[in-house]
């Protein structure tokens, strides 16, 4: 019988998550990751991972889930897949447990903590590092596959070209950049590639193997992307040494407390004063906004710190364990007995590739899960959705491409004509998006990034793939301009109010070298 | 503060080594060799202490706070991550070189497939649903925090690439499916452990105290091979 092959490229959890499904099928992957999955910023994922499990005695539904995540994501995401979605999650939970994950649990129970944006205990989580445990156990998984030849691994390859024509996908190039060698991969392909992290290098608390590129590969293939004005905040981060760091939401799921130091010395714990329901606890976004507003106040000392010094001893060394040692680990401070000084950092993309809801691109024969689709967290992210829809996506994506997939045809090119991105454009590009896409934003800084944009643009010194990553990067620039509310992650200055008129889905395409932005119907599954 | 920074460098596809030497300053007391590298890699022009212009180094990174493993190397003769290795500790002269016990691809950049096929060899994969206890809890979370950098290979003196002997990084693997497994299910992996594990040991433990996780290498092995070996039950 010819074997069926489907590409996939990116070897995180929803990358993994596809490759298992398609294997379990009888379905050949081509794994094709810059490095292993060892490496995959999944790893680095820490606070848990969301589904109505109920095994807290809250009585907690999918229907509740449900909600806090359309309410959380400011009703700008597709309900019928955000209902798959929370309907889907106790499963994907549970078969990760029966894959080996160390969820923390009692007799078998599994354990659920308090996350940003819900009422309920939801979370299923791993002490600190719930997402290096999850990866560890579908990686030992996809070995499994690996060793009966339904996953071929291409562990040091880069994508560098995505060749479309006629509105389907042809095939794709990569490179394997331990040999410098050039290969063009046939046949149906899952871009499992992460967030746009990338234009924002040093300043995220991902990875740094996420260059963006395939997503501007992706972009000037004419892939449509979706909801880019959208950037997620996360409100508790440092910078260490070369990037931010992420200090888990699972601080303040297990009770640690912001607050910002009045004149007079003494704390204000303004989460708690303006937001008495959820208090800490409130979506990303709106802490995010808060500790912007209260840094940038006269009355208050320009700092906000995260207080866990009351957490208990139980809850330190079975819950949060991995965070502590962290933390003194890259700010030699201990958090059990001095609160840790923090501020937002960008920690997510709810924007990226638009997928609609069996994930298929408007490419046929191109599908895209995981962080780089658009799907499931509208305006702004609950945590412990971010792995949900990663495995799930990358299921999902996986059973859609099975139809796709057909015999693969990897050949080795003997000529290819590389482009490389300048370092000095790069940060030139991530400093003017910078200006603009802030955590407050205004129609005068979005102006001037968009005019900073297209001077950078108009360099006759760019190399292709430059020109690819400011068109990108334009489109996010057009898509906060054109968004005249604000919404989720999304704050604008000059129009503090959300509008009716604009819940709906930015969606921009790339044709004839022209940017087209459109506001579509959430539900849409057309554009 | 102001270092001297001799990498080991080859070119790609080349069999001889050679050092380049770098100035770097900071006054970061926080900074890392891999803030460093990445520092000396954005520079609009790369030149070396006598001036000469050389090409970007070739390293590989990733998460850079100690998740990923991806940044390991030899740093002032101790393999180590290179987000974790604070230059302030280091002193003013600082030696940077890549992992010796792994083909060199360019630089400080090494192939550690090897590692990853080893794994396979030793069929490390659940043939049911796991089993998690809570007897075996914490050794399964110890077991499943291991990065894959390498650096108890490298230590290893009964390590090499390609050799008969896996070395500490199966371990960490084994172990996690021992503790979610029966015995039974799992007994082509317990006698592939003896074999590629167990007998190649020479038990000197230098793996020790050189993992960048703190994985207690040490109580690992004991357990593994009480359990691989010896078919006693995990404490």
């Amino acid at each position: 019988m010819t074997e069926r092959y489907v590409n996939i490229i990116g070897a995180g959890l929803s990358g993994l998550s596809a490759a298992v499904t398609l294997s379990r099928k009888g379905i050949h992957t081509n794994l094709i990751s810059l490095q292993p999955s060892e490496r995959a910023q999944s790893v680095l994922a820490e606070g848990g991972i969301n589904g109505a499990l109920d095994t807290m005695g809250e009585n907690d539904t999918v229907s509740e889930h449900f909600n806090d995540t359309m309410k959380g994501g400011c009703y700008l995401e597709s309900e019928s897949a955000v209902r798959l979605l929370t309907e889907n999650a106790p499963e994907v939970i549970l078969e990760l447990y029966r894959l080996g994950t160390p969820f923390n649990n009692e007799n078998g129970k599994l354990s659920l903590r308090n996350f940003g944006g819900q009422k309920k205990k939801r979370t299923a989580f791993a002490k600190s590092s719930t997402g290096k445990m999850i990866m560890t156990a579908l990686i030992d998984e996809v070995r499994k596959y690996e060793a009966q030849g339904f996953v071929q691994r291409y562990p040091h390859h880069e994508l560098v070209g995505i060749n479309v024509s006629h509105g389907q996908l042809r095939d794709i190039t990569v490179k394997d950049i331990y040999t410098g060698e050039f290969y063009s991969f046939g046949g149906c392909t899952i871009l499992c590639v992460g967030g746009l992290n990338g234009f924002f290098e040093g300043m995220t608390t991902g990875t740094t193997q996420n260059t963006g590129n395939a997503a501007a590969l992706a972009f000037n293939a004419g892939v449509r992307f979706a909801n880019l004005e959208f950037i997620q905040y996360h409100p508790t981060t440092v910078q260490i040494s070369g990037k931010r760091m992420l200090v888990s939401e699972a601080a303040r799921g297990e009770g640690g407390r912001l607050y910002a130091v009045k004149k007079s010395g003494e704390p204000y714990y303004f989460m708690e004063e303006k937001y008495p329901e959820l208090g800490n606890l409130m979506p990303r976004d709106v802490v995010s906004r808060e500790m912007y507003f209260v840094t940038h106040s006269s009355e208050y000392g320009g700092e906000v710190f995260l207080d866990m010094t009351s957490l208990s001893e139980e809850i330190w060394q079975n819950k949060l364990s991995d965070l502590r040692k962290e933390i003194i680990s890259y700010m030699k401070l201990d958090p059990k007995t001095a609160p840790v000084p923090v501020s937002p950092g960008i920690h997510f993309f709810m924007g990226g590739i638009r997928v609609n809801d069996r994930h298929e691109t408007n490419i046929k024969g191109l599908l895209a899960a995981g962080e780089a689709a658009c799907k499931y967290h509208g305006a702004n992210r609950l945590g412990g959705n971010s792995m949900l829809g990663a495995v799930y996506g990358g299921k999902t994506a996986a059973e859609t491409a099975e139809k796709y997939a057909d015999p693969s045809e990897k050949i080795c090119l003997s000529q290819y004509n590389e482009s490389v991105s300048s370092p000095s454009i790069r940060t030139k590009l991530r400093d003017i998006l910078l200006g603009g896409l802030g955590i407050v934003r205004s129609e005068n800084e979005i102006r001037q990034m968009i005019d900073k944009l297209n001077g950078l643009l108009s360099r006759e010194d760019l190399s292709e793939i430059d020109k690819m990553r400011i068109e990108l990067g334009l489109a996010m620039a057009e898509s906060a301009y054109a968004r005249k509310e604000s919404r989720g992650a999304h704050f604008r200055s000059d129009f503090p109010s959300s509008s009716e008129k604009f819940r709906k889905i930015s969606v921009v395409s790339y044709k004839n070298g022209e940017r087209i932005l459109k506001f579509i119907s959430a539900e849409s599954e057309g554009e | 503060m102001k270092y001297n920074v001799k990498i080991l460098r080859r070119e790609r596809g080349g069999s001889s080594s050679f050092f380049d030497t770098f100035c770097y300053s900071s006054d970061n007391n926080a900074d890392t060799v891999a803030a460093m590298l990445t520092a000396l890699n954005f520079r609009d022009e790369l030149l070396d202490i006598n001036g000469e212009k050389k090409r970007p180094i070739e390293w590989e990174c990733s998460c850079l706070q100690k998740k990923c493993g991806a940044c390991a190397m030899v740093i002032n003769g101790r393999p180590c991550l290179a987000c974790d290795a604070v230059l302030s500790a280091l002193g003013s002269k600082i030696t940077v070189e890549p992992l010796r016990k792994f083909p060199v691809i360019c630089d400080l950049t090494v192939d550690r497939s090897i590692m990853f096929e080893n794994l396979k060899n030793l069929r490390l994969w659940l043939r049911s649903d796991a089993d998690i206890n809570d007897k075996c809890y914490s050794l399964n979370y110890e077991s499943s925090e291991c990065i894959g950098c390498g650096c108890c290979l490298e230590i290893c003196p009964n390590f090499y690439a390609g050799g008969k002997f896996f070395g500490m990084a199966a371990v960490p693997l084994t172990m996690r499916l021992l503790t979610e497994s029966e015995i039974k299910e799992c007994k082509d992996t317990a006698k592939l452990y003896a074999k590629h594990i167990f007998a190649g040991c020479g038990k000197s433990l230098s793996c020790k105290n050189v993992c960048p996780k703190g994985i207690d290498t040490e109580k690992l092995l004991v357990n593994a091979n009480a359990a691989a070996v010896w078919g006693k039950r995990i404490k």
